[in-house]
């Protein structure tokens, strides 16, 4: 590709007449959220992306190129930016794609041979279309980030393990069991069970909305686990549709003590551990 | 050559893996213990492998074995002191290990089997009586 030197004069030397018109186009469209960004920081963005694309466009290369990493980086800035106040992709987009505009004029303005008119702004077209497909991706991969942030930490949230009692844990399972999760329970509780040195373990499926072969399969793998590490499960929370479900599909859980309730399943860990509750008679007040 | 020790302590035998198992080492644990076993008329064996960090599934099936034989000589066996790592492990390769006794640490197996080997002799006073 030759070098586009001219295409980068003129827009040097057009530098205040592009940027005023494509700040006053971008301020005149409907996708400007004012709310969001202030008027001045709009402006001093635009200059700095003028001025970086000015730069890079003098190589004449597509934007694959090592030329156009600057504006890439500053695209990429500024991208992270908006998505973080809360910009949707065509509002982001916007902003690359209404320089279009302000630099078709000046091309149009300055270039006479209609030969080289053409050239210049397919050449301009091409590129302000890849940028905007460039940050639209940014985008999408922004929010990605986000998401995938935002399920690691539910995922860290949804396994609490907790002391019910000296040597007796207990693991409140809600929401569905995949591989993912088994293996983020499992080891939080067999870290716990190494902490505290509990005996007994009971794990609570009163949350979980189905289970099926796959999560019979992990609930089991759990408790081997926790059993080779020295404790006991008790698998409490069996709702009546889910007993007669994993009779029907067949799941063996004869090797595990299961119960209705966790307040069974507690009682029945603390005669294992050896203690006992007992009813102190209530203090009548005196009256 | 390396080898593992195994001490004893009272009516017990206690076996602590301090290093990594390779394959030569754990067939030697398996022929010392089942030796010491009988010539220490030993009641008891507990494998602590809390040192242990990396397990395939032949160690994992050693360590099944050596219990299971210990078993078979009539001591009870605990092995204590499974890292969650290893016991997930384990459990992943389908050795969940059944029949064997297990404990967190080396307190807890010690009591475990005392336990044990009281109820086994009020069991067979029973049967004597």
């Amino acid at each position: 590709m030759e070098k586009r030197t001219k295409l980068a004069e003129m827009v040097r030397n057009q530098h205040d007449v592009i940027l005023k018109d494509w700040v006053e186009s971008q301020l005149n469209a409907t996708t400007l959220r004012r709310e969001l960004m202030k008027e001045s920081e709009l402006r001093e963005q635009s200059r700095e992306f003028l001025s970086l694309y000015t730069q890079s466009v003098q190589s004449g290369e597509g934007i694959g190129d090592a030329a156009w990493k600057p504006v890439k980086d500053f695209l990429g800035q500024i991208t992270r930016s908006r998505v973080l106040l809360g910009f949707t992709p065509s509002e982001t987009a916007t902003f690359i794609f209404s320089l279009k505009q302000p630099l078709f004029d000046v091309i149009r303005s300055t270039l006479k041979d209609p030969k080289e008119l053409v050239a210049d702004i397919w050449a301009t077209t091409t590129l302000l279309d890849n940028l905007g497909l460039y940050v639209m991706e940014l985008h999408q991969q922004n929010r990605e980030e986000v998401i995938h942030r935002q399920q690691e930490e539910l995922l860290e949230l949804s396994t609490p393990v907790v002391q019910l009692f000296e040597n007796i844990l207990a693991l409140p399972l809600i929401g569905t069991l995949d591989s993912a999760r088994t293996q983020v329970v499992m080891e939080n509780l067999l870290q716990r069970i190494v902490e505290t040195g509990a005996m007994i373990a009971i794990i609570d499926i009163t949350g979980v909305p189905t289970v099926d072969t796959l999560v019979a399969q992990h609930l089991l793998k759990t408790v081997a686990a926790a059993r080779l590490m020295g404790a006991d499960c008790i698998i409490s929370g069996i709702r009546p549709q889910i007993a007669q479900t994993i009779v029907h599909l067949g799941v063996d859980l004869s090797e595990v003590t299961t119960k209705a309730t966790l307040a069974d399943a507690f009682m029945i860990a603390l005669q294992r551990t050896g203690a006992s509750v007992t009813k102190s008679a209530v203090s009548q007040p005196k009256g | 050559m390396e080898r593992i020790p195994i001490l004893k302590m009272g009516n017990f035998l206690l076996v602590t893996v301090q290093v990594d198992m390779h394959d030569r080492l754990a067939m030697t644990l398996q022929d010392d213990l089942t030796g010491r076993i009988v010539k220490d008329h030993a009641h008891g064996v507990l494998i602590d492998i809390s040192s242990l960090e990396i397990v395939d599934s032949f160690i994992g099936r050693m360590i099944g074995n050596i219990a299971s034989m210990a078993r078979v000589l009539d001591a009870e066996t605990v092995v204590v002191g499974m890292r969650p790592a290893v016991a997930i492990t384990l459990v992943e390769l389908g050795l969940s290990l059944p029949g064997v006794r297990t404990a967190l640490n080396v307190d807890k197996g010690v009591e475990l089997l005392k336990g044990c080997i009281e109820q086994r002799a009020t069991a067979n006073g029973h049967v004597a009586g």
